[in-house]
């Protein structure tokens, strides 16, 4: 196997026009972005925002009508079948026939890499177990649950041991349990495997629990990246909501919160103040010295970190779920 | 060329362990060839003494039609499956091998070529039964037109169902091009028994020389201009067709 590149995706003003009916429609509006080895990106965007498009451009299966890009090392234009041959692709639409068999789809899908159906069924069985798949080689692929399926492909996407894999929306349509057992098995996939991760989705618990790093996406073009906690700090910061014994103690805190640092206008409601601070753990602790010092004390505290929901309303001034 | 054939053979086991794993299938398969002969073929022995009739008895005229038949009929729908295919994502999971595209839409269309020439020897095993009498030759010599036939319409079906990708636009697509086809080229019965106008429009469709050719080839007129003529456009037919599938397979990532 070839040596893993230090950067696997590498793009730059990669753009995609789709032409309708003499209409140049802009899905891709030239988007410069970054993968390092071992890294699991998150691209997170609404529905229709360009994800699909950029993920099928990097992985060949739609040419880019500009810029450029290197995917594990090789140039997208001038190499697509040595891209091919490093990267896997799990489609949001599954990779397998409902009639075939697991086993010989494995099989045959290994045998068009060039790999020897021995070979394919050794490696097979090692990741069906690493994704918990035992005794599935001989059922029909129809016999198989949602989640079960998902896994499947996953399987069939890393059955070449790609360095590098990209994964299209993997848990739309999974319970939440099926969900969250996905999860912990794409990170496997990099602490075990190695396997450098980009997978796009439109759920921001996804994006928040699995990447190490975020691409917010939105009408073709990335909007913002970080990693979860940066992204959740630039935007909105933290929520502090101290509650006093009465009005006189809330004035009396509020007037105190302009010694922190960041802190935005307190918002005083009765008995109860708020403020936002970029990390409301550390100025929590300052605020509640400084209280003390004057003998004001606070009956309740508590700290509400933002969600991505909040950072992605923030940049977009939409939801992810409009 | 290597890998060409390779992938190619690949998706063709694929595709064919698929299909014979589907015992509905495979009894449909067998038995659509029966029925026609079973159920048509008698009504043609009266027919075959009307004047006009072309040289050859009845089986003679009417098997070959029904190989012709074959072969467009047993191929024309197979883009139903493909657009199956592209549905449940394994279209795009086999354009991100490294495999040949050609070999993607290729090893289907063997698939194919085998069913309709295994379909072809059962057809023509039970017209044996019926009284038809031809040489071993023949056999082969129609049977080769059936595949490329079967070819041709199998590579045109890839190409239609997914550049279209919607059973409810393929499904009009393919009946409003192969009903003409079949009803002029004489399949069924004989042009020669058409009035002139009629005659001249079956000119036209050159899937009638094909059906000539393959009633030449029953009896046993290998080298004649007829055959020549029927099997040429074959070939350049399987060509185009060949040519158009791989560009719709490609225009795909375009």
């Amino acid at each position: 196997m070839a040596v893993a590149p230090e950067t696997m995706i590498e793009a730059h003003g990669l753009k995609r026009v789709y032409r309708t009916r003499g209409k140049a429609i802009e899905a891709v509006k030239g988007i410069d972005l970054t993968v390092k080895a071992g890294e699991i990106v998150g691209f997170l965007g609404p529905n229709g925002a360009g994800k699909t498009t950029t993920l099928k451009m990097l992985c060949t299966l739609l040419e880019p009508t500009g810029g450029t890009a290197k995917v594990a090392g090789l140039d997208l234009r001038a190499d697509p079948v040595g891209v091919r041959r490093r990267i896997g692709y799990v489609s949001q639409s599954g990779s397998t026939s409902e009639l075939a068999r697991v086993g010989n789809e494995i099989t045959w899908h290994a045998e068009l890499y060039g790999i020897a159906p021995k070979a394919a069924r050794e490696r097979a069985e090692e990741l069906l177990s690493a994704l918990d798949l035992e005794d599935v080689w001989d059922r029909k692929c129809a016999a198989l649950s949602g989640g079960q399926r998902r896994r499947l492909d996953i399987v069939m996407g890393l059955i070449h041991r790609p360095q590098l894999v990209f994964l299209d929306e993997p848990s739309t349509g999974l319970d939440p349990q099926s969900r969250a057992n996905l999860w912990t098995h794409i990170r496997k996939l990099r602490d075990d495997f190695g396997t450098t991760v980009f997978l796009t989705t439109h759920y921001m618990d996804e994006a928040d629990s699995l990447s190490d790093r975020i691409l917010i996406i939105d009408h073709g073009t990335i909007v913002r990246e970080g990693t979860p906690k940066e992204l959740k700090k630039r935007v909105s910061g933290d929520a502090i909501t101290l509650t006093l014994r009465d009005t006189g103690d809330a004035e009396a805190a509020a007037a105190i919160t302009g010694a922190l640092v960041g802190a935005s206008e307190p918002n005083v409601e009765g008995n109860v103040v708020r403020i936002q601070v970029q990390d409301g753990a550390a100025a929590l602790a300052k605020l509640l010295k400084d209280m003390n010092s004057i003998g004001v004390e606070a009956i309740g505290v508590e700290v509400a970190q933002p969600t991505l929901d909040d950072v992605f309303l923030a940049l977009t001034g939409r939801t992810l779920r409009d | 060329m290597r890998r060409y054939i390779h992938d190619s053979l690949v998706v063709f086991r694929r595709s064919m362990v698929i299909s014979l794993q589907n015992p509905v299938w495979v009894l449909v398969s067998l038995m659509q060839p029966i029925l026609y002969l079973a159920l048509f073929g008698p009504l043609l022995q009266a027919v075959a003494k009307t004047p006009g009739f072309p040289p050859g008895d009845a089986w003679q005229v009417f098997v070959p039609g029904l190989l012709v038949q074959l072969g467009i009929f047993g191929a024309a729908f197979v883009g139903f499956g493909i657009i199956a295919e592209w549905r449940s994502g394994v279209i795009d999971r086999m354009m991100v091998t490294p495999a040949s595209r050609t070999a993607l839409i290729t090893g289907r269309v063997l698939r194919d070529v085998v069913i309709i020439c295994l379909q072809g020897i059962i057809l023509i095993a039970a017209a044996f039964l019926f009284g038809l009498r031809i040489p071993l030759a023949a056999i082969f010599g129609a049977l080769i037109v059936v595949a490329l036939l079967g070819a041709a319409f199998a590579y045109l079906s890839y190409a239609a169902g997914l550049a279209l990708k919607s059973e409810d636009a393929l499904a009009p697509l393919l009946n409003s091009i192969a009903l003409p086809i079949l009803l002029l080229s004489g399949i069924l019965l004989p042009m020669t028994l058409a009035p002139r106008w009629l005659r001249i429009l079956s000119d036209l469709d050159p899937f009638k020389y094909i059906v000539d050719a393959e009633r030449a080839i029953f009896r046993s007129e290998y080298w004649s201009q007829t055959t020549e003529i029927g099997v040429a456009i074959a070939i350049v037919i399987v060509l185009l067709s060949a040519w158009l599938g791989n560009l719709v397979f490609r225009q795909q990532t375009k």
